[in-house]
C-alpha cells in the first residue's frame, strides 16, 4: 500500500511539474539572459515607461468599466434562472475563443468614425481609433469574461437565505447587496478584478488592431522586435513582466488578506 | 395575531392549496408535516420571501404588498443563515442598524443574557457548535422586535444534547417573553414537547387544525394518524362495538357506533400495546392476540415489537426492561393486548 501511494505521489509531481516548468523555464530564462545594460537603458527610456504606464492604467480602466457594469450581470446570472441563460452566458465567453485580431477588428467596424458610433464618440471628443480611449475599448472587449465569470461564481456560492433574513431584519435589498452580499464575494470580485486587468495588461492582438499608436508595452514590444529585433525587444518584456508580477501579488495579497478575517478562526 | 387566508403558491413542480390559518398573539403554533409538504415555502410567505396569492393579515391589517423589511416578521432557518463576515456581536446587532431606539439596545442585551452568548459576542459563526449558532441566530431574530417569529426546523439540524437546550430556549422565548412564534417541523415529538395548537400538512393540503392533544388523540384521518405515530393502522367495518378487519381479526370497542361503518380505519397507538409472554388472565374485555415476535428493533427510549399471526400485524413499544423480564426473543410466540378504549376509530 505504501509504496504505492508513494509511487502515485511521484507520478503525479512529475506530470504535474512538466507544466510548470513549461511555463517557468521561458520567463525565467528570459530574466537570466536580458543584457541589464539595455534593460537598464530602457527603463529610462521615455517611450517604453510611456508604454508600460499606459499599459497599466488603460487595464485599470477598462477593468474600472468591467466592474461597473459586469458586478449587477453576474448577480443576475447567478440569482436568476430563465429560458437563455445558457446562451447569455456563452455570449459573455465569446471574447475567450475568437482570435484577439478578430475581435479587434470587430469593435472596430463598430467606432470607426465612419461608423454613426464612431462619429458620435469624435464629435464629443472621445478619439475612439488610434487612442488611448481606443485602447481601453480594445481591452474591455476581450477581458470581460475574465472578470464575469468568477464573480458569477463567488455570488453563487452565497446562500441567498443570508439575504432574505437580512431584509426580514430590516434592511433593503440595496443595503443587503452592499452590506452582505459583496462582502461575502469578496473574493470573487479580487480575483475577477486581477485576471481582468492581468487579460487588459497583456492584450496585444485587438489593441494593435484599434491603436498601433500609442503604444502600450505589448505593441512596443512587437515594435521593437519587428525593427531592432529580439535584443532590443526582451527588456521591455522583462519590464513588463516584473510589473505585472508585482500587481499580482500586491492583488493577491490584498484578496487573501481581505478574505482571510472570517476563516482565520476557523482554522485555529 | 397572524391570520392567512386563502394562501396559495403555486411553482413548476409544487403547488400549495389554498390555506387558511390563525395564529393567535403570544401563542407557540406549530406547522407539521413530512418533508417537501411546502412547509418552509409558507414560512417564505408569510415572511414576504416568496410570492404567493390570497392575503395574510398580521392584527388585521393586510401585509401581503408589505416588502419583508417592513413586515416585522423574522425568519430562522433551518441552516441558521448567520452572516459568515460578521461576528456574533455584529449579526445580532444587525437589525438594530435599522432602528438604533436606546429601548431597542437594552432588549438586544437582554436577549444575549437570555441565550448566554455573552461569552460568544466577538466568535464568528464558522466557529460555533450547532446549538451555538442556533442561538445566535435567534437572538439575531429576536433583535429585530418581530411581531411574530418563524422558526424553520429550528432542531432539525441540531445534536439531539443541543436539540434539548434548545427547545427549553424556545418554550423560555414563549412562556416568559411572550413572543408569537409559529414553528415548522416534521417532527410530531417536537409538537407535542412545545407546541399549543398544530396544523398538520401534507402534500400542499392542510389535513387537521387544532390543539395538540386533539390531534393526537383523535386524528382526522388515515394520513394524520400515520404522521402521529400510529403504527396500527387497518381498514375496517365497524359494528355496533365490534370492528371487523378486512385481514379478518376483530377488535373490541369502547362505545358502540349508533351506525353501521362499512369502510373506516381503526388505529392503535403502539404504546398503549402490552407485550406478554401467556395468554391474558384478567376479567375484563380486552383485546388479546397471539402470534410470533417477528422483528424487535430498538427506538428511542423503547423496543418496537412486532407481532405476526396468519390474520394481524401488531407493532407495539415495550421497554427493554419489560422485554427481558418477559424472557421473549424473536421467533417466539408472544401475547399482545390492548383495551377497547385505545381502538381509535377514524
Amino acid at each position: 500500500m505504501y509504496s504505492r501511494t508513494f509511487r502515485n505521489r511521484w507520478f503525479t509531481l512529475l506530470m504535474g511539474s512538466f507544466l510548470l516548468i513549461y511555463i517557468l523555464w521561458p520567463l525565467v530564462n528570459m530574466f537570466l539572459r536580458a543584457d541589464w545594460n539595455v534593460v537598464a537603458a530602457a527603463s529610462v527610456d521615455r517611450e517604453v515607461l510611456g508604454a508600460l504606464w499606459r499599459s497599466i492604467w488603460t487595464a485599470a480602466a477598462a477593468t474600472g468599466v468591467i466592474a461597473l457594469f459586469g458586478t449587477p450581470l453576474a448577480y443576475f446570472l447567478a440569482r436568476k434562472n430563465f429560458r437563455g441563460k445558457s446562451i447569455l452566458e456563452a455570449i459573455i465567453d465569446i471574447p475567450i475563443m475568437v482570435p484577439h485580431t478578430v475581435a479587434g477588428i470587430a469593435v472596430l467596424m463598430v467606432i470607426s468614425p465612419r461608423t454613426p458610433l464612431g462619429a458620435f464618440l469624435e464629435n464629443i471628443g472621445l478619439q475612439p481609433v488610434n487612442s488611448s480611449f481606443g485602447i481601453v475599448l480594445a481591452c474591455i472587449f476581450v477581458s470581460i469574461p475574465f472578470y464575469v465569470d468568477p464573480l458569477k461564481d463567488a455570488f453563487a456560492s452565497i446562500s441567498p437565505r443570508l439575504e432574505r433574513v437580512s431584509q426580514t431584519l430590516g434592511a433593503s435589498p440595496s443595503y443587503t447587496f452592499f452590506h452582505i452580499t459583496l462582502p461575502l464575494a469578496k473574493r470573487g470580485i479580487y480575483s475577477g478584478l486581477i485576471m481582468s486587468w492581468a487579460r487588459s495588461v497583456s492584450e496585444f492582438g485587438a489593441v494593435v488592431i484599434i491603436a498601433y499608436h500609442p503604444m502600450v508595452a505589448p505593441t512596443l514590444i512587437y515594435d521593437r522586435f519587428a525593427t531592432f529585433g529580439l535584443k532590443y525587444s526582451s527588456p521591455i518584456a522583462v519590464q513588463l513582466i516584473s510589473i505585472s508580477l508585482v500587481m499580482f501579488v500586491l492583488l493577491r495579497l490584498l484578496a487573501v488578506r481581505g478574505s482571510d478575517k472570517q476563516f482565520r478562526e476557523v482554522q485555529e | 395575531m397572524i391570520r392567512l387566508q386563502d394562501v396559495r403558491i403555486d411553482l413548476p413542480g409544487f403547488s400549495l392549496a389554498p390555506l387558511s390559518l390563525t395564529v393567535e398573539e403570544g401563542e407557540f403554533f406549530m406547522l407539521v408535516g413530512p418533508s417537501g409538504a411546502g412547509k418552509t415555502m409558507i414560512l417564505e410567505a408569510i415572511a414576504g420571501l416568496q410570492p404567493h396569492e390570497g392575503e395574510i393579515f398580521i392584527d388585521d391589517e393586510p401585509i401581503s404588498k408589505l416588502p419583508p423589511e417592513k413586515r416585522r416578521v423574522a425568519l430562522v432557518y433551518q441552516d441558521y443563515a448567520l452572516f459568515p463576515h460578521l461576528s456574533v456581536r455584529e449579526n445580532i446587532a444587525y437589525p438594530l442598524r435599522f432602528s438604533s431606539r436606546e429601548t431597542h439596545r437594552e432588549h438586544v442585551k437582554h436577549l444575549t443574557s437570555l441565550l448566554r452568548l455573552e461569552h460568544l459576542l466577538e466568535r464568528f459563526p464558522g466557529t460555533l457548535s450547532g446549538g451555538e449558532q442556533q442561538r445566535v441566530a435567534l437572538a439575531r431574530a429576536l433583535a429585530a422586535k418581530p411581531r411574530l417569529l418563524l422558526l424553520d426546523e429550528p432542531l432539525a439540524a441540531l445534536d439531539p444534547l443541543f436539540r434539548e437546550e434548545i427547545q427549553e430556549y424556545l418554550r423560555r422565548l414563549h412562556e416568559e417573553e411572550g413572543f408569537t412564534i409559529l414553528m415548522v417541523t416534521h417532527d410530531f415529538g417536537e409538537v407535542l414537547s412545545l407546541g399549543e395548537r398544530v396544523a398538520v400538512l401534507r402534500e400542499g393540503i392542510l389535513q387537521q387544525t387544532g390543539s395538540v392533544e386533539s390531534v393526537f388523540r383523535t386524528p382526522a384521518n388515515r394520513e394524520v394518524a400515520t404522521f402521529v405515530g400510529m403504527k396500527n393502522i387497518f381498514a375496517a367495518s365497524v359494528h355496533r362495538n365490534m370492528a371487523l378487519l378486512e385481514e379478518g381479526a376483530e377488535f373490541v370497542l369502547a362505545v358502540e357506533t349508533e351506525t353501521d361503518r362499512s369502510r373506516c380505519f381503526v388505529g392503535i397507538r403502539p404504546e398503549h400495546i402490552l407485550l406478554g409472554n401467556r395468554p391474558w388472565e384478567g376479567t375484563d374485555a380486552i383485546n388479546a392476540f397471539s402470534g410470533i415476535i417477528t422483528s424487535v428493533v430498538p427506538r428511542e427510549i423503547a423496543l418496537e415489537v412486532t407481532l405476526e399471526s396468519s390474520h394481524l400485524r401488531l407493532t407495539a413499544h415495550v421497554l427493554g426492561s419489560t422485554f427481558l423480564d418477559l424472557g421473549l426473543r424473536q421467533g417466539q410466540q408472544g401475547w399482545m393486548f390492548f383495551k377497547p378504549e385505545s381502538v381509535h376509530l377514524f
